[in-house]
């Protein structure tokens, strides 16, 4: 069973999502997706200032295995990206909940991230798969 | 873990890149006991294999030497690729495909009909493959001083059984290294024993990449029994001299040579993205199809193999996530020993 923290939201998708309390929230890839994707090697993010909705595909995370499309959990705009994942897109394998990150979400409302999964409800939507 | 054509295999222990790292730079291993060996024996065993396969083992002189060849059908497709160690005349031994297993034996056996030999499957062996630029002198912590002394000098596409061991050296990854057949009850022991010397264990992705990358075909997906050899840079495996060699398939080739085929090329893509095994491609002259594609953890881009029309040029566009790139034409070889070749 792979680690899920309870501090986080997730998309049935298996992104995660981090509130910075300003208003934006971080996210990323969880630790179940990363294991099903495998060694990560390059990831495309989406341009600082683009204005997203939720259900959008706006990053791709390529693997030895396959190309993924990750998607916008919630309304905004793109306010951050990881550029480290240029050069290491390793991190999303190494440590998905922290360095390996992939872009930051001014939220148009930031109550949109309470109808996502918490971490009870992610592990069960994992289990269905 | 994979049920790949009836084996459990893993396609990594950790990291798949890691591990075909540890190839390129120190050594790995991969269990590939689920590979079919075929012992060839009898009076007219060189008669039976002149006629069976594409390559001819009359050029084998040397007691070990080893060779590369289809097997073909009559109408010059690939009933599949093996390697044949010569012993004697009267004694050779096939490495064929697990995924073919079955319909190899019956091919094989169907084709003696003619020829005094006898056919005997070893299902009692377990196979190990130990590659890298350190896989010789880590095995060697393991062989005995007879088997030490049995493969020192032992030039590469040479086997030598050494009292328990046939050590061979060959391999699918473009580096030195041995392919080694042990005793089933010993396997799990020999196995752990490497680990120990600091051989890493190597799944079956990094063999993939490992073995793309050193241009080396995989069978069923570059090549099958409705492509040509020449479709599938294979010209090189097929001896048309002496012209009156009958090899099963002849015929139908040299109407396939005369006629012209399609090829087998790489392509290189340095761009973000990686190219996959069925993603369409577009030459001068016509269309084709990625064979083969990976991410190329040595070279850091991505690497295919396609068969595309002859008239390719230097030049390709690949239908990638519905978009089309611009990839470069090359020899469908990629890297050797450690380093690129491109």
């Amino acid at each position: 069973m792979s680690n899920i923290p309870a501090e986080l939201r997730y998309a049935t998708t298996h992104e995660w999502v981090r509130s910075e309390g300003d208003g934006t929230f971080t996210v990323g890839i969880s630790e179940h997706a990363q294991e099903l994707l495998g060694d990560m090697v390059f990831v495309e993010l989406p341009d600082v200032g683009a204005t997203v909705s939720a259900g959008d595909d706006i990053a791709v995370a390529e693997s030895v295995k396959a190309a993924s499309d990750v998607y916008a959990p919630i309304c905004g705009e793109i306010v951050a990206v990881n550029e480290d994942l240029e050069d290491s897109p390793e991190l999303v394998n190494s440590d998905p909940f922290g360095d390996g990150w992939l872009f930051r979400i001014k939220a148009d409302d930031v109550e949109e991230v309470e109808g996502l999964l918490d971490a009870e409800g992610y592990a069960s939507s994992i289990e269905e798969e | 873990m994979v049920d790949f054509h009836g084996w459990e295999m893993p396609i990594n222990y950790g990291s798949q890149i890691e591990e075909h790292h540890a190839v390129r730079r120190a050594a790995g291993m991969f269990d590939v006991s689920h590979m079919t060996i075929v012992d060839v024996t009898g009076e007219q065993a060189q008669d039976y294999l002149r006629h069976l396969l594409a390559n001819d083992v009359a050029k084998l002189q040397e007691r070990g030497k080893a060779l590369y060849s289809g097997m073909l059908n009559e109408a010059g497709g690939v009933v599949d690729d093996l390697i044949v160690y010569h012993f004697e005349k009267t004694n050779y031994r096939l490495v064929v495909n697990s995924a073919t297993r079955q319909k190899d034996m019956d091919w094989l056996i169907a084709e003696t009909k003619g020829f005094t030999v006898t056919i005997t499957e070893r299902p009692e062996f377990a196979m190990i493959a130990v590659q890298g630029p350190q896989a010789k002198e880590k095995a060697a912590t393991l062989f005995s001083a007879a088997q030490n002394e049995a493969v020192a000098g032992m030039k590469p596409f040479f086997g030598v059984q050494a009292e328990d061991l046939f050590i061979a050296t060959t391999g699918y990854t473009g580096e030195a290294g041995y392919e080694i057949m042990v005793p089933n009850e010993q396997a799990a022991d020999f196995w752990q024993k490497l680990i120990d010397a600091g051989v890493a264990p190597c799944g079956l992705g990094a063999r993939d990449t490992l073995r793309l990358e050193a241009g080396m075909n995989l069978y069923g997906q570059d090549m099958d029994e409705t492509i040509s050899p020449l479709a599938a840079n294979m010209g090189w495996t097929i001896t048309w001299e002496p012209t009156d060699r009958d090899f099963v398939g002849r015929q139908a080739l040299e109407t396939q040579k005369a006629a012209g085929t399609e090829k087998l090329v790489g392509l290189v893509l340095t761009e973000k993205g990686v190219l996959r095994h069925g993603q369409r491609v577009k030459v001068d002259g016509g269309e084709g199809v990625i064979t083969s594609g990976t991410f190329s953890p040595t070279l850091g881009y991505s690497v295919a193999m396609a068969r595309v029309p002859n008239s390719v040029g230097d030049t390709a566009q690949v239908e990638m996530r519905k978009k089309w790139v611009t990839v470069n034409v090359v020899k469908p070889s990629f890297v050797r020993n450690g380093k690129s070749v491109l």
